[in-house]
């Protein structure tokens, strides 16, 4: 809750300063005005999706790629349901935009959405963000094996947490590792925290015995030694201190690739060729220096997919989510 | 000592006259942002961040605590003057800091928050300075159980603010505790009481309640009496503290202190318990010293729980600058900030970067003391707003409601439900329901009910789970004594009659103070 209020803070903060920046005049307007976009961020800014979102569009305005401004509106509520039935009730509209990714997702079917990402016109997959597997110093954990093999052995001896309700990344990383290594997921006692931070009190004092949650907000303690990462969850290794010595799932002879990803997406219902510009905008925004700097700065992985591949990711995430939350009972 | 000749030198560095300069820059600006309703600490230093980028670190240091301090000491003047609490903190300091400024003691009552949060910030930094890395340490091992006995325990204190009629006051803690269940349950992912409306799946915010019951409910009520009840002209007080005001404003200054940092330092501590804690006992002291004004605006009701907050909000740098741990809303604003500044807060930070710590800590006390200087002189100012002939006041109020509870989410639909909850405080004040318990009930049941669910979990469903730890088991003992002793004591000696007509109702008060 309190990390809700933060962002939500935040929100008010960016849209008071925006208001304030408006009333003396500054707000800057380029080029042709029919040519502004709208940018909805499915949640609060300071969050993945508004670092995300607000980046892509700083560097679309600063290299004038789209020809116009952006407006960007952080539209809060049910964990990204909201923002996309403000995104699906636009249908035909060509100038709006929406960030989302794999939280939204499992959100849609929590909050029992009667659309999925995909019914939007998914445009480009622009991020990765890895998972990681961690644990105190003092943890008899010294290998993901060790923690598999105690699962196997008795998955309610070991209480694993995450910084997401169930249906988001943090939830759903562990149900399928779970399922990976043939341990039933309903099985787990997994604990939600509310972000990152309680997560990391409560791994630092030994409440929990394993916490799986985004990698880079760790970094301080990964470093220091006050916790110790297991693995990773993407297709390669991590850099950096306390961080690149994790091996991947894969190769610890786990057969789990599992990434948290977040894209673009227009409403439904707009043109062929409407939809081509727009992809070929997000090409052009992706191929420019500022923007591999900006997935440096912040830790992302890029990769990239547009349109028709996009489309078919999008389709095998929804029905992964789908079938881990089934098997949880959780729909 | 070597702690101290560290600060000092942290002072060396920051104490220059451009440095001056901006901490007063950034006093006012953060007191004229936090003063806007709706707009809590958090919101203000996150809105005037900005503002600081640019300046090098120690400068931007120094400017960002009188932002901060400011958009504190900002958040509790629209608390006592408007009752219009912008965060659930203040929301203990708006019950009588609004009566003692419908008293016409509106000065006093700014004057105690800002004298108030000045002794508790600077003790707090103090304490930061000296133990933060032993106090981190010790904290996280202070788990779910131990919160929630907690929790417990500032369930049974309700039941003495529940008011004379003990049903009214448990049907209004009852609505309280509802209206906090209202969301997704976090655990399942189950939405509750929510109607299949995606916007009250997000739980309806502390501040919408607040801000509906205290100052749309309170509004309400007095426009259905306007032609009635003859005409209330706020009376015009005297400017400043005199002397029996100070005198009965140190013990809860030094007492809310004692029960906020403590608070702040643990990782899930928060501002709600101690300011909630340091109101019951200064009333209880009240009582006991036969000089009992609550529910008239007393002094000791604002001192108390704003000093507790401001201690809070200290206490929670131990965790912040020595763990990386951001706890409260403001704190991870705070967090960001820092990172912005170059620092990395986290276990290493004392020894790594030592110099920018202890500028950070001396421009805190710096920005801490001339918020004091600076908003003193202020206060007969700000109370003058309440002469604002009645009509246009509260509809300047009702104004102010609506913008706080919209920028609190920007979500149109909380304006409606903001004019519900004003209904239902309306109806509260007809039916002599008392509003603190559903305050109350919306603040403490959630945090309860998470802290429960979190100890279970983790126990796998084992009830023993919940005294697992000391502290947990040390809470429940003073919980026993605390229920059984009066039992006990009244069946010893038969009660005075004092003892029945029990701690009186603020909204009922109200009416005989109008």
């Amino acid at each position: 809750m309190r990390h809700r209020r933060t962002t939500r803070a935040i929100a008010t903060a960016v849209a008071l300063g925006s208001a304030l920046v408006l009333a003396t005049g500054c707000g800057v307007t380029r080029g042709d005005e029919s040519r502004d976009l709208t940018m909805l961020i499915p949640n609060s800014p300071g969050g993945g999706y508004d670092q995300t979102g607000r980046a892509a569009v700083a560097v679309m305005e600063n290299g004038d790629i789209t020809g116009g401004s952006f407006e960007v509106t952080n539209v809060i509520g049910a964990g990204g349901s909201v923002a996309m039935t403000r995104l699906m009730n636009a249908k035909g509209d060509e100038r709006t935009l929406m960030t989302a990714g794999l939280g939204v997702v499992g959100s849609l079917y929590s909050f029992g959405a009667p659309y999925a990402l995909d019914d939007a016109t998914p445009l480009a997959q622009l991020i990765e963000d890895q998972e990681g597997v961690l644990v105190p110093a003092d943890s008899p954990f010294q290998t993901i094996d060790d923690l598999v093999e105690a699962w196997q052995e008795d998955p309610d001896s070991v209480v694993v947490g995450g910084g997401s309700s169930p249906g988001g990344p943090d939830h759903l990383f562990p149900m399928q590792l779970a399922s990976a290594v043939d341990v039933d997921p309903r099985e787990l006692r997994y604990v939600p925290y509310d972000g990152g931070g309680p997560l990391t009190s409560a791994l630092l004092g030994d409440k929990i015995d394993v916490g799986f949650s985004g990698v880079g907000e760790f970094e301080g303690q990964l470093s220091s030694g006050e916790l110790r990462l297991l693995a990773v969850s993407g297709e390669e290794r991590l850099k950096g201190e306390g961080i690149s010595d994790a091996p991947t799932l894969t190769e610890a002879g786990i057969d789990l690739v599992f990434t948290n990803w977040r894209g673009v997406f227009a409403p439904p219902g707009i043109s062929e060729e409407r939809r081509d510009e727009l992809i070929a905008m997000l090409e052009e925004m992706h191929d420019t220096p500022e923007w591999q700097q900006a997935l440096e700065d912040n830790g992302w992985i890029d990769e990239f997919k547009t349109g028709d591949d996009f489309a078919q990711f999008l389709r095998e995430q929804d029905e992964r989510v789908a079938t881990t939350l089934e098997d949880l009972e959780l729909l | 000592m070597d702690n101290l000749s560290l600060l000092m030198d942290g002072f060396g560095a920051v104490l220059t006259p451009q440095n001056l300069l901006f901490a007063c820059i950034g006093v006012l600006l953060g007191t004229f942002v936090g003063v806007l309703p709706g707009i809590g600490p958090a919101m203000a230093v996150a809105l005037l961040l900005p503002v600081t980028y640019g300046l090098d670190p120690i400068g931007a240091f120094i400017m960002f605590a009188g932002i901060y301090y400011g958009g504190m000491y900002g958040g509790s003047t629209t608390s006592i003057l408007l009752n219009t609490p912008g965060e659930s903190a203040s929301v203990m300091t708006a019950l009588e800091g609004n009566l003692m400024a419908r008293a016409g003691r509106a000065s006093q009552a700014l004057a105690t928050a800002a004298i108030g949060s000045f002794i508790a910030g600077t003790i707090g930094t103090l304490l930061v300075v000296f133990f933060a890395p032993a106090l981190a340490s010790v904290a996280v091992e202070i788990g779910a159980p131990s919160y929630f006995a907690l929790m417990v325990l500032a369930m049974i204190m309700v039941t003495s603010v529940l008011g004379g009629s003990p049903l009214r006051g448990f049907i209004a803690l009852f609505l309280g505790l509802t209206i906090g269940l209202v969301g997704l349950d976090l655990n399942t992912g189950q939405p509750r009481l929510s109607f299949d409306q995606p916007l009250l799946a997000d739980r309806i915010d502390v501040v919408v309640v607040a801000v509906g019951i205290f100052a749309l409910g309170e509004a309400l009520w007095v426009a259905a009496h306007l032609r009635r009840s003859p005409l209330h002209v706020i009376p015009v007080g005297r400017p400043w503290m005199d002397r029996a005001d100070l005198r009965r404003s140190w013990g809860p200054w030094l007492r809310g202190t004692a029960y906020g940092f403590p608070f702040g330092a643990l990782p899930a501590g928060g501002a709600e318990i101690p300011t909630f804690l340091s109101y019951l006992t200064e009333k209880r002291i009240a009582k006991r010293k036969g000089v009992d004004e609550f529910g008239k605006g007393a002094i000791e009701g604002v001192a108390g729980p704003e000093a507790a907050n401001n201690a809070s909000a200290a206490g929670t740098f131990v965790p912040l600058l020595a763990l990386g741990l951001p706890v409260t809303a403001t704190s991870a604003v705070m967090l960001a900030a820092l990172q912005g500044y170059g620092i990395e807060p986290g276990p290493g930070l004392m020894t790594d970067q030592p110099e920018l710590v202890w500028a950070l800590l001396a421009s805190l006390l710096i920005g801490n003391a001339l918020l004091l200087v600076l908003n003193l002189p202020l206060a007969p100012v700000w109370a003058k707003l309440l002469r604002i002939p009645r009509p246009q006041l509260y509809a300047g109020i009702l104004f102010f409601a609506a913008l706080g509870a919209y920028a609190a989410n920007l979500q149109a639909f909380d304006l409606f439900l903001l004019v519900l909850l004003g209904l239902l405080g309306l109806a509260m004040r007809r039916f002599g329901l008392p509003v603190l318990p559903l305050i109350l009930g919306v603040i403490l049941g959630p945090l309860m009910e998470f802290r429960l669910r979190e100890a279970m979990a983790i126990s796998g469903g084992e009830v023993a789970g919940l005294w697992s730890e000391p502290l947990a088991v040390v809470i429940y003992v003073v919980v026993a004594l605390a229920v059984i002793a009066p039992l006990v004591l009244r069946r010893v000696r038969p009660a005075p009659a004092a003892v029945a007509e029990d701690l009186d109702i603020p909204a009922v008060e109200e009416e005989k103070v109008r």
